[in-house]
């Protein structure tokens, strides 16, 4: 563990790149935008940094909170989605057999080989009216009103008189749909990581002392895979607190999320300050979210011990 | 705006989102050379040149250009806002180019260098956001107005009311997601002036939008004629050009300017302040002035060019469609954009942030 105490310079050589990378390209920046949401917009062009709070004032109004709120309940549901969904294929993947295993966790791992944007529009030509969906569920709809034609049915319209495409696409479902297709990799990962350690002889014994397997899932199998659902939950809600690419391209009138009005702030209302305040008060939330979980944890594992 | 010519699936859209990747990664300016080397940096709305444009134009002068693409003003405007990252020639809408003038981030044209500016129709030749043409030169204009699909429509949907107001089209409608623009256009369906700056009446227009916005399937990213064309919806609020350009494609899609009147717009060359070449944007400015590769620009994009040599080239067809260039009748009850200040602009987007919540 303490391995860099002993050749101090080797740490250095490999801590410096990383350290300055994150200095300058993500801390710079950070502090420049937390700068400018303590500014005030002067001109058409100019931010005069006065260190006023009228930025974050104006973030507390009800119309900002809500929505605010609306992207909390959305992220909060993505990540509940996500993890249901998840938790099956993980389990699926850590008990597959060892040579296919590695061909599992490619198909999981597949989606990110395609940029984020053409997988949104990729969505959009599944979704659509005139899509893949509605085309399987009309070449359906006729297969079945060609049998009950066949059958002598066909003069009742049993199917209706025709087929109704499905609106699957701007709305909030979309957004949903869109937003769990993302991260659904971010959950399972972790929690495929978690499974994969756990040790097995727990559950046989379980098992053997008579608990059934849904009462096995539910108190062997779940607890001992917290570590991997906590991260899965923290990396997967994170980001999708701050999504904006899927309410906007497939979102409906009624799909704007939080990080939707900071873009707008930043192209064109061309109030940086306020997109700015906008943002550090998501970031906080999101601070204050990790806090109270490794708050938690240590509580837990306190208790534990005593 | 100004789409795609041969495959409209958004993407120019696709830029919006490109945009934002891209922006990290930027053109390093050039200092300032003696003689300058030969080429150009053009930042420019996607399919918004001629097919050979550039070519033609290394062929005469040994000049290359390169050329970035934006998707909206708002992201050409944020591009520039904090310092010019090495464009000489960019393509803002005529309020943006008042905006960026007002803010000092164009460099006035030397006139001298444009002779080809004599090839304008008069009428262009000055600009109420831009007197005497001091920064812009005129590149191509256009309406706002409602595309529709004929077999889908009762007549002509000559009217404003049917995507606003009205509950005859419910889902079938795409509105566009300019809050500027929407609320410009609500205003003048109301009957007031597209650039009313009175909060009652632009409060008037957000209680019209909210109501609209039930009968609206989506606010279109930029891809209004993307989604009329693949019958996700039968009436959609777009730019001209964009509807004409999916015309070509399907003619059961129509284009008309609405009785209460549009938005008209006009899209400017100007050079941005810190141009590492601007004396070969000068030359490019005025090669595209030139009649003959004007008239191979507004072929290829179909909008309608303010060179008057130009389009004394093109076919009758193209100067007579109505849908590129409407009659003065209903040019009459058209309105431009007026740049209204900064106030003016935090006041729309907060009414647009409460119809997009509400």
């Amino acid at each position: 563990m303490d391995s860099w105490r002993r050749s101090p310079l080797f740490f250095w050589i490999i801590g410096l790149p990383p350290v300055g990378w994150l200095a300058i390209f993500f801390l710079l920046p950070l502090s420049l935008i937390w700068l400018i949401s303590f500014g005030e917009k002067q001109g058409i062009v100019d931010v005069a940094l006065t260190w006023t709070l009228d930025n974050y004032a104006r973030a507390m109004e009800s119309i900002y909170l809500e929505i605010l709120l609306k992207s909390i309940v959305m992220a909060v549901a993505i990540t509940v989605i996500c993890l249901v969904v998840a938790f099956p294929v993980a389990l699926l993947i850590s008990f597959a057999p060892r040579r296919v295993k590695p061909w599992l966790l490619l198909l999981i791992v597949l989606p990110f080989w395609t940029n984020l944007l053409i997988r949104t529009y990729a969505l959009i030509a599944v979704l659509r009216v005139r899509g893949y969906i509605n085309f399987s569920l009309e070449w359906l709809w006729t297969q079945a009103n060609a049998a009950l034609s066949f059958a002598g049915l066909g003069q009742y319209q049993l199917l209706g008189a025709r087929f109704e495409p499905l609106e699957l696409l701007y709305n909030n479902f979309a957004v949903a749909f869109g937003l769990v297709y993302v991260f659904l990799p971010f959950m399972v990962l972790p929690l495929y990581a978690a499974l994969e350690r756990l040790d097995r002889s727990m559950i046989e014994a379980s098992l053997d002392l008579g608990a059934g397997q849904v009462r096995t899932f539910f108190s062997v199998v779940v607890p001992m895979a917290a570590s991997g659902i906590v991260s899965g939950v923290i990396i997967t809600f994170i980001p999708a607190l701050g999504s904006f690419l899927q309410p906007e391209l497939l979102g409906g009138t009624d799909s704007q999320l939080i990080a939707n009005v900071i873009e707008r702030q930043f192209k064109s209302a061309n109030d940086w300050p306020f997109g700015a305040a906008l943002s550090f008060i998501l970031m906080y939330l999101t601070f204050f979210a990790l806090a109270l979980r490794s708050l938690l944890a240590k509580g837990k594992s306190a208790m534990e011990a005593a | 705006m100004k789409s795609l010519r041969k495959k409209p699936v958004s993407r120019r859209s696709f830029l919006a989102g490109t945009g934002a990747v891209a922006a990290g990664v930027t053109l390093m300016p050039k200092l300032g050379f003696a003689a300058e080397e030969p080429k150009l940096n053009f930042y420019n709305w996607d399919t918004y040149i001629g097919e050979t444009t550039l070519d033609d134009f290394k062929k005469a002068t040994g000049i290359k250009v390169k050329m970035d693409l934006f998707a909206d003003n708002d992201e050409l405007f944020a591009k520039l806002k904090e310092g010019n990252p090495g464009y000489d020639l960019i393509v803002p809408t005529n309020d943006y180019a008042e905006r960026m003038i007002r803010a000092g981030m164009l460099i006035p044209l030397d006139h001298s260098k444009i002779p080809n500016f004599a090839n304008v129709d008069p009428v262009f030749q000055d600009a109420s956001f831009d007197p005497g043409r001091k920064y812009t030169m005129p590149y191509m204009w256009g309406t706002i107005g409602i595309g529709y699909r004929k077999s889908k429509v009762d007549g002509v949907p000559d009217s404003w009311k049917y995507v606003f107001d009205d509950d005859r089209y419910a889902g079938r409608i795409a509105l566009m997601s300019e809050a500027t623009t929407v609320i410009g256009i609500a205003l003048k369906y109301l009957g007031y002036s597209l650039n009313s700056t009175d909060p009652k009446q632009i409060a008037e227009a957000e209680a019209l939008l909210k109501k609209a916005k039930k009968y609206a399937k989506v606010f279109a990213k930029d891809n209004g004629q993307d989604l009329l064309l693949s019958g996700e919806v039968d009436l959609a609020m777009e730019w001209n050009g964009d509807i004409i350009q999916v015309q070509e494609e399907d003619d059961d899609i129509g284009y008309v300017v609405p009785k209460e009147g549009a938005l008209l717009w006009q899209d400017t060359l100007a050079i941005p302040k810190g141009a590492p070449h601007p004396n070969n944007a000068h030359a490019f400015i005025n090669f595209i002035l030139d009649a003959k590769v004007g008239a191979e620009i507004a072929d290829f994009i179909q909008y309608a060019t303010p060179n008057k040599a130009a389009k004394a080239l093109m076919s009758d067809d193209y100067r007579n469609n109505p849908a590129i260039f409407p009659d003065d009748a209903t040019l009459a009850k058209c309105e431009s954009a007026v740049y209204l200040g900064e106030d003016y602009y935090r006041m729309i987007n907060d009414a647009w942030t409460r119809i997009q919540a509400s």
